[in-house]
């Protein structure tokens, strides 16, 4: 099966348009009427839901951030009484107070037909023994996989994260065909799966989702052959509606918005203008159809491009680039934007190291260092320091060039990197700026 | 010939204390050992009487560890005694990674480890200059 839902997924650009256009408005109404936070915001932008008669107009309504979010904590930007919501969702919380996340029953149904397109897109179907190694509870991952998966019919094993070998148990008993993780905790399974002396050829899994964090292209190469799986990219964020915002089809090359519901935009991070089709800056998302909490052009601080041609597969909803970092996990370091999937790749490109690794940034006097630890494998190690530091010399002289600042390459002991069984954390900045 | 395990060690307090524990718990004796060092990391080069046994168990325990080969040199153990052998092999051409003192005692003689670029053309060369090198099992049984 191709699609889903293949009138929404590939409906003609003209219609999209103009259903788009009269849920934006509708959204507007619906936010100036019920919150007043957005009343206020839109106020001061002096503009009226009335103001708002083509798309372009969007540009002229008020950004919503993640602050907005904890300013209102916990229900103050839902737009519907409590008794409507029937599920609440909420972000970890790393940063600060926890973002807070509520949904009405067609919030839900429309979740789960996203990510029944998504999980179709990737290969799923009723046949489909789809293992869900996301986390279920607060975070979105868990139970936005789940129900999507109920919808298309697959048979569904609620593994949720951890526990690895038991997951890799359950893969090889219950003949799982597909799999939903993060890609960390993707090759994280590879390697367990190694140590147990199970190969991929004893298992029937075929295809991946893997989302909630950036990868690379590299990491994907790594992936698939470690797992000898066909591995998708999911993208998703609770704030908008949890995974399912977009996926990539067969073709992978970018992943379709379901522009059914979101309108996107991709801004200057800085400048916050509209950058033209192509041009790289952050994605800021509209969510229009949601009933529980519409958000109106909500800054994801995720860095990708648009790209609005029509695709191979015959979708024709604008596919945006694996997402390059967040800039929350960007580290400037003199001056210089260093993401660790940049870093990552560089990695993935000498033979023998593998993909874990953990930037380090500090302050010396004015003068910042960046730090990669890289763990020394056995296919890398060698009895000789001259080797070991030509290695690690390589890898720094590599890193320099692709990030354009210098890098001081540690080499540490294996499984000193902490692994993760959500998302991985690759930064660790003790500057105090 | 013999085998030398190689552990890569961070260069951190407690690193070296946690390899001779896991050595020691599993009744393995260290004949001979160097550490060769940079600001970071260290090279912990052992020779030990069960080698096969230690790589599996340092293995199990989580470092990245390898096995090499080295040769054990027999020399007296009087003054020249080890520059007699270096000149020898510097007459032909031997190149030396890098070479430590074994600590046991062995009558009348030193032993010393050595590292070489090619084994083949110094086992060779050690033969045919009489110079006495040990085999694998007279070297652990030491």
């Amino acid at each position: 099966m191709l699609y889903w839902d293949k009138e929404k997924e590939c409906m003609p650009r003209e219609h999209l348009l103009e259903l788009q256009l009269r849920r934006l408005k509708e959204a507007a109404y619906r936010v100036y009427a019920f919150v007043p936070a957005y009343k206020a915001k839109f106020d001061a932008a002096g503009i009226k839901p009335d103001d708002i008669n083509t798309l372009d107009d969007l540009k002229r309504m008020p950004f919503t951030t993640k602050q907005d979010l904890r300013d209102n904590y916990p229900f103050s930007l839902f737009a519907v009484p409590m008794s409507e919501v029937v599920r609440i969702h909420s972000s970890s919380g790393t940063t600060g107070k926890p973002t807070v996340v509520g949904y009405t029953r067609k919030d839900l149904e429309i979740w789960t037909e996203l990510m029944a397109r998504a999980l179709t897109s990737a290969g799923g179907t009723k046949r489909s023994v789809i293992q869900n190694a996301y986390g279920y509870g607060l975070f979105t991952g868990g139970l936005g996989v789940h129900y999507g998966a109920e919808r298309i019919g697959a048979s569904v094993i609620p593994s949720s994260g951890g526990n690895t070998k038991r997951q890799i148990m359950l893969m090889q008993d219950f003949g799982t065909t597909l799999l939903t993780c993060t890609p960390s905790y993707a090759l994280f399974m590879a390697e367990v799966m190694s140590e147990m002396g199970v190969k991929p050829s004893d298992l029937k899994v075929q295809s991946g989702i893997f989302g909630a964090e950036p990868w690379s292209e590299n990491m994907r190469r790594e992936i698939e052959n470690k797992l000898s799986i066909n591995a998708f990219d999911i993208y998703g964020l609770s704030e908008i509606i949890g995974p399912g915002v977009a996926i990539e089809c067969p073709y992978k090359c970018g992943l379709h918005i379901a522009e059914d519901h979101f309108l996107v935009e991709i801004i200057d991070p800085v400048t916050e203008e509209v950058l033209p089709d192509g041009s790289q800056g952050e994605l800021v998302i509209t969510s229009m159809t949601k009933e529980a909490l519409p958000l109106i052009r909500y800054r994801t601080r995720d860095l990708t491009t648009l790209n609005r041609e029509q695709c191979e597969c015959g979708r024709t909803h604008v596919r945006m680039q694996k997402v390059m970092g967040r800039s929350d996990d960007m580290v400037i370091i003199r001056g210089v934007n260093v993401f660790p999937s940049m870093v990552e790749s560089v990695l993935l490109n000498v033979p023998g190291v593998e993909p874990h690794y953990l930037l380090v940034v500090e302050r010396f006097g004015n003068l910042d260092q960046l730090e990669v630890q890289v763990e020394v494998s056995e296919s890398i190690f060698s009895d000789e320091v001259r080797k070991l530091e030509d290695l690690g010399r390589r890898i720094s002289k590599d890193l320099e060039s692709a990030l354009g600042v210098a890098v001081k390459v540690r080499l540490v002991e294996p499984k000193t990197i902490a692994r993760s069984e959500g998302k991985a954390q690759r930064v660790i900045d003790k500057r105090n700026i | 010939m013999a085998k030398q395990i190689s552990v890569f060690l961070e260069n951190k307090t407690g690193r070296l204390a946690h390899v001779t524990k896991v050595l020691g718990d599993a009744q393995i004796n260290i004949r001979a050992l160097s550490i060769a060092d940079t600001s970071d990391f260290g090279i912990l080069r052992l020779i030990v009487n069960d080698p096969v046994k230690a790589y599996k168990i340092l293995k199990e325990a989580g470092f990245t560890v390898s096995e090499t080969e080295v040769i054990a040199v027999r020399m007296p153990d009087s003054p020249g005694g080890l520059a007699y052998v270096l000149d020898q092999m510097s007459e032909e051409n031997l190149n030396i990674e890098y070479l430590y003192a074994f600590l046991g005692m062995t009558g009348n003689d030193a032993l010393v480890i050595f590292k070489v670029e090619d084994f083949k053309k110094a086992k060779i060369a050690f033969k045919a200059k009489g110079i006495n090198f040990l085999d694998e099992d007279e070297l652990y049984q030491l």
